[in-house]
């Protein structure tokens, strides 16, 4: 390795603490945090599809879990930052290209993330809860 | 070191430790993964929400369903690989030691590898039984 020096102690760049919270910068940490809930969730997905393949009584009592209040408490908030992080994503694509940067744009972006996804959860559930 | 005696150049430090030639791969890997998923979470909503209400035994054959199987397929696929990197990028952001930076980052491999074939292996035992 060429590690030749001993590292500098330099001042480093300030991080979250030091800023006034903006609802850009907290969209912006939502969307890490619902794509570290939705990594581990995956466990979820996993084991639903593991106990349908083993057999139906295991996945009898999987499906019961998943449909308690406590199960439903899980998927709604599983699908909410699910829709959230594909949001976000879409808001990143639209970045990817060059444009909205702006204040005005960003500020646009996270109120419409925010909206979008409180929406788009709320409709699944309305139609999920209306079918069974 | 190179003083003004020595043969040694500063090339001669820096050969090696350049780019290693993949440095867009992630970054394109991340936006192809989060479009093909975004798709197939689409579709796969309108599946789930079609399971609802269903009994376990229903369930199961809407799942075993060429079409369905090969949309998870894809799935799981196209989603674990976006979220293994998305975490790579927390691991690299917020473990700063080597030691502990490496093992997290072998550990989120081993989990990856792990949800996607039992989800995968999962799904092709629903579909083609057994």
């Amino acid at each position: 390795m060429a590690h030749s020096k001993p590292p500098l102690h330099r001042p480093l760049s300030p991080h979250l603490q030091i800023y006034r919270p903006a609802l850009t910068m907290i969209m912006s940490i939502v969307h890490r945090i619902t794509g570290a809930a939705l990594y581990f969730g995956t466990v979820i997905l996993a084991v639903w599809l593991m106990t349908a393949a083993t057999s139906a009584s295991s996945f009898a009592v999987v499906h019961g879990f998943l449909g308690s209040w406590f199960g439903q408490l899980i998927l709604i908030g599983y699908s909410w930052a699910l829709l959230h992080h594909m949001f976000g994503g879409i808001r990143h694509f639209v970045w990817d290209t060059g444009r909205g940067f702006g204040a005005d744009e960003r500020h646009l972006f996270a109120v419409l993330t925010l909206v979008g996804s409180v929406l788009s959860t709320g409709l699944i559930w309305v139609v999920v809860y209306s079918v069974r | 070191m190179s003083d003004a005696t020595s043969m040694k150049t500063p090339m001669k430090r820096v050969r090696g430790l350049g780019s290693a030639k993949t440095g867009t791969d992630h970054f394109w890997t991340q936006r192809l993964t989060a479009a093909a998923t975004m798709l197939l979470a689409l579709a796969l909503v309108v599946v789930l929400v079609s399971t609802v209400g269903k009994d376990a035994v229903a369930a199961r054959a809407v799942l075993a369903q060429p079409l369905v199987a090969v949309l998870l397929l894809l799935f799981i696929v196209s989603g674990i690989a976006h979220m293994r990197i998305g975490m790579q990028v927390i691991i690299e952001d917020y473990v700063h030691e080597e030691g502990a930076k490496v093992i997290a980052l072998g550990l989120n491999t081993f989990f990856s590898a792990t949800i996607a074939v039992v989800c995968l292996f999962a799904v092709l035992k629903l579909s083609f039984g057994g």
